[in-house]
C-alpha cells in the first residue's frame, strides 16, 4: 500500500518537489521583472496603474482568497471531519455576495488606494485614518502569521524537514522571496503571481477532481459510500462530527459562520484589489469572476475531501506529518505518484507566497498612504517619498512576518485565519457599511465602532479556550478561559454595529453635509473616480 | 474643525453634488440600487443563517438520505453555492439594465467637458 509508506515519511521525492517549486519561482520572477518597468507613481505601485481587466482581477482575487488554509485546510477538514469541513467553504463563498452587492463598486468609486480612503472620505481624516490603518495592520498581521505558520507545516510534509531549525530556514526563504516580489513588482507583480497561482491551483484541483470521480464511475453517491466504507463511520456524511458535540460548540459554529460570512467584504487585502481595475463596472466583473472561480473550486474541494477520506482514510491522514493539512498532497500522491504530488506541492507553496505578497503590499500601502502621507505629512508628502516609505515598510513587514511565522510555527492555522476574519468583520464592516449607506453617521461613531470591534474581538480571543484552558490551547498549562467560544464574532460583530449606531445617535456633532452629498453621488455614479494611468 | 488634513485633491470638486443628489435622475438611481441590494443581501444572509442553524441543531433532518448516500445536508450546501451563482448573475443583469445606463447619464452630464480633453482615459 503506497500510502502507508507515505504516512511514515514525507511522500514523493523532495528533490522533485523543490525543482518544480523553483521552476514556479523562476517563471514568476521573470514576469514580475517585466511587470515592474512602470512602477513609478503611487497609483502604479499600490494599484497597478488600475490597468487590470475584470477577469484578470477576478482570477487574482481568487488567487488571493484561496489561501493554503482553504485549499489544504478544507480538503483535510472534509477528509477527517466530513460534512463539518464543508461548512467552512459555504461561508467563505456566500460572503462574496456582501462584497458584490454592498461594497465593491461603491468602494472603487470613492477610494484611491486603501480602505481608509473610503472610511475617511466624509469624516475627520486623522482619527478615522489612524483607526482604519490600525485595524488593517492587525488583520493583515494575523492573516500573515497564519500563512507563514502554514509554510512551516507544509515543509515538514513536502520536503521531509522535521526539525524546527530546518523549517525556520524555509520560512525565512519564503519570506525573503515574498519581500523580493513585492519590492520589485509592487501591486502589478503581486497580481500576476496571484493570477498564475490561481490558474495552477484551480486546474490542479480540477484534474484531481475528475480523476477521483472517474475512479467512482462519476457517481457522487458511490464516492460517498466508499468514504463511509473506508472510515467505517457513516457519520462523516452528516453534520455534527466537529461542531455537534456540545451546546458551546454549536454556538461556536454559529459564531464562526457569522465571522466568515461578514468578514470577507471587510478584509483589507481583498478591498485593495478593487482599486487595480479602471472602473466600478470592472470591479463588479472582477467579483463575478472571483465568485465563479471560488465557488467551483469549493465544489472541487468537496470531492477531493471525500476522495481523500475514501482512498487514503482519515487515520492515515491524521498520522501523516502535517496532519489534516496533508490530505490533499497525499491524495495527489495516491492518484498521480511523485510527479502530481510535486506539482500540487509547488502549487501549495505558490499559494502561500502569493497570499503573503498580497497581504504585505496591503499593509505597506496602508502604513505609507494612511499613516505616513496623510497623518504624519498631513497630505503633503511627495508621491515618490510615499512609495519609498511603502517599499521600506515592505521590508519591515517581511521581517516581522518571518519572525512571527517562526514563532507561530505549529499553531493552528485555521484558527488564525478565522481570527483575522472575525477582527475584519467586527472592526471594519460596520464602519464601511455605515459610511456608505447612513447619512447621519459621524466620526465619533466610526472611531468607537472600529476600536470597539477590534478590542472586543481580541480580548474575547485572549480569554477563549484557544489561548488557555484546554490541552490544545496555546498555553495549555494555564486556565483563564472565561469566554466559552473560540470565535468572538457572535459577540464582537453585533457589538461593533451597536457601538457605531449608539455613539452616532448620541453624538450632537454633524459631519460636513457637502462631503456627504459628494460621497453619496460619487459612490453610485463614479463621477470623479480615479482613472487608469496611461503609459 | 472640519477636515484638518486635506488629502492632496488632484481634481477640484467637479460638480455641485448637493444639487445632483436632489436631482430626479440620481434619486431614481439610488432608489433602484437600494431597493435591489438591501432585500437581496438580507434574504441571502437569512438563507445562509438558516442553513447554519439547521447544520448546527437539526442533525437528523440534515442526515436524511435523498438518493444513494446523498443527504439533505449535502444538497442544501450545494444549494447555497447555486443560489450564490444565481444571485450574482441576477445582480449583474439588473445592474446592466437598470443601474449602469442612468449612472452613465449622470456622469456624462458632469464629466463631458473634461472628457473632450481626456478621451483616451475612457
Amino acid at each position: 500500500m503506497l500510502y502507508m509508506e507515505a504516512a511514515s515519511s514525507a511522500p514523493g521525492n523532495p528533490i522533485l518537489n523543490i525543482g518544480i517549486f523553483l521552476g514556479f519561482v523562476a517563471i514568476t520572477m521573470i514576469i514580475v521583472f517585466r511587470a515592474s518597468k512602470n512602477n513609478n507613481t503611487a497609483a502604479d505601485y499600490y494599484a497597478a496603474g488600475r490597468s487590470f481587466t475584470g477577469p484578470q482581477n477576478g482570477a487574482a482575487i481568487a488567487g488571493d482568497y484561496l489561501s493554503a488554509a482553504s485549499f489544504l485546510g478544507i480538503v483535510g477538514a472534509i477528509a477527517i471531519q466530513g460534512y463539518d469541513g464543508f461548512l467552512y467553504s459555504i461561508g467563505f463563498l456566500v460572503a462574496w455576495l456582501v462584497a458584490l452587492l454592498l461594497v465593491a463598486e461603491l468602494l472603487r468609486n470613492t477610494g484611491k488606494f486603501t480602505m481608509a480612503d473610503v472610511l475617511s472620505f466624509r469624516l475627520k481624516q486623522r482619527p478615522v485614518r489612524i483607526a482604519a490603518a490600525t485595524t488593517t495592520l492587525v488583520v493583515c498581521f494575523f492573516y500573515l502569521l497564519a500563512q507563514m505558520a502554514g509554510a512551516g507545516g507544509l515543509v515538514s510534509l513536502l520536503l521531509g524537514i522535521d526539525d524546527k531549525l530546518g523549517q525556520s530556514i524555509v520560512i525565512t526563504v519564503v519570506g525573503g522571496l515574498m519581500i523580493l516580489y513585492v519590492l520589485i513588482g509592487g501591486m502589478k507583480g503581486t497580481t500576476w503571481v496571484q493570477i498564475i497561482k490561481a490558474v495552477l491551483l484551480i486546474s490542479g484541483a480540477a484534474v484531481m477532481t475528475v480523476w477521483v470521480l472517474a475512479l467512482h464511475g462519476f457517481n457522487l453517491s458511490a464516492l460517498l459510500d466508499h468514504a463511509v466504507a473506508t472510515a467505517n463511520n457513516p457519520a462523516i456524511l452528516d453534520p455534527g462530527l466537529k461542531y455537534g458535540v456540545s451546546d458551546a460548540s454549536r454556538l461556536d459554529f454559529l459564531s464562526l459562520g457569522l465571522a466568515l460570512v461578514l468578514g470577507t467584504a471587510a478584509l483589507p487585502h481583498v478591498l485593495m484589489r478593487f482599486y487595480t481595475v479602471p472602473t466600478a463596472k470592472e470591479a463588479r466583473r472582477s467579483v463575478v469572476w472571483a465568485i465563479w472561480l471560488i465557488g467551483i473550486f469549493y465544489i472541487f474541494t468537496l470531492v477531493l475531501g471525500y476522495g481523500a477520506a475514501a482512498l487514503i482514510g482519515a487515520e492515515a491522514i491524521a498520522a501523516a506529518p502535517g496532519g489534516a493539512n496533508s490530505a490533499a498532497p497525499l491524495l495527489a500522491f495516491e492518484l498521480g505518484g511523485p510527479l502530481l504530488l510535486g506539482l500540487i506541492s509547488a502549487v501549495a507553496f505558490a499559494t502561500i507566497l502569493a497570499v503573503v505578497a498580497g497581504l504585505t503590499i496591503t499593509a505597506a500601502a496602508s502604513f505609507a498612504h494612511d499613516i505616513y502621507a496623510s497623518v504624519i505629512k498631513k497630505g503633503k508628502a511627495r508621491p515618490e517619498d510615499e512609495v519609498k516609505v511603502a517599499r521600506r515598510t515592505v521590508v519591515v513587514i517581511g521581517i516581522v512576518a518571518i519572525v512571527g511565522g517562526i514563532g507561530a510555527n505549529g499553531q493552528n492555522i485555521a484558527f488564525l485565519v478565522a481570527l483575522a476574519f472575525a477582527v475584519a468583520a467586527s472592526a471594519n464592516l460596520p464602519t464601511i457599511l455605515y459610511s456608505l449607506f447612513w447619512k447621519r453617521f459621524t466620526t465619533r461613531g466610526a472611531v468607537w465602532s472600529m476600536y470597539g470591534g477590534l478590542i472586543s474581538a481580541i480580548v474575547l480571543i485572549a480569554f477563549s479556550p484557544v489561548v488557555s484552558g484546554s490541552p490544545t490551547s496555546m498555553i495549555p498549562g494555564a486556565n483563564f478561559a472565561l469566554f466559552p467560544l473560540s470565535n468572538p464574532g457572535l459577540v464582537s460583530i453585533p457589538l461593533a454595529f451597536f457601538l457605531g449606531w449608539i455613539v452616532t445617535v448620541l453624538d450632537k456633532g454633524v459631519e460636513s453635509p457637502e462631503k456627504q452629498a459628494e460621497m453619496e453621488v460619487r459612490s453610485l455614479t463614479g463621477i470623479g473616480a480615479e482613472k487608469a494611468t496611461k503609459h | 474643525m472640519g477636515n484638518e488634513a486635506p488629502i492632496a485633491e488632484d481634481a477640484a470638486p467637479v460638480a455641485d453634488f448637493a444639487a445632483l443628489r436632489e436631482s430626479e435622475k440620481f434619486r431614481t438611481l439610488k432608489r433602484r440600487h437600494r431597493s435591489f441590494v438591501f432585500p437581496v443581501v438580507i434574504a441571502c444572509l437569512l438563507w445562509y443563517v438558516a442553513y447554519v442553524l439547521l447544520a448546527a441543531y437539526a442533525h437528523d433532518f440534515m442526515s436524511t438520505r435523498v438518493f444513494g448516500s446523498v443527504n439533505i445536508g449535502l444538497l442544501l450546501g450545494l444549494a447555497q453555492i447555486a443560489t450564490t451563482f444565481i444571485v450574482t448573475t441576477w445582480y449583474v443583469s439588473y445592474a446592466n439594465k437598470h443601474l449602469d445606463p442612468i449612472a452613465t447619464e449622470i456622469r456624462d452630464s458632469v464629466e463631458i467637458p473634461e472628457a473632450l480633453t481626456d478621451k483616451a482615459g475612457r
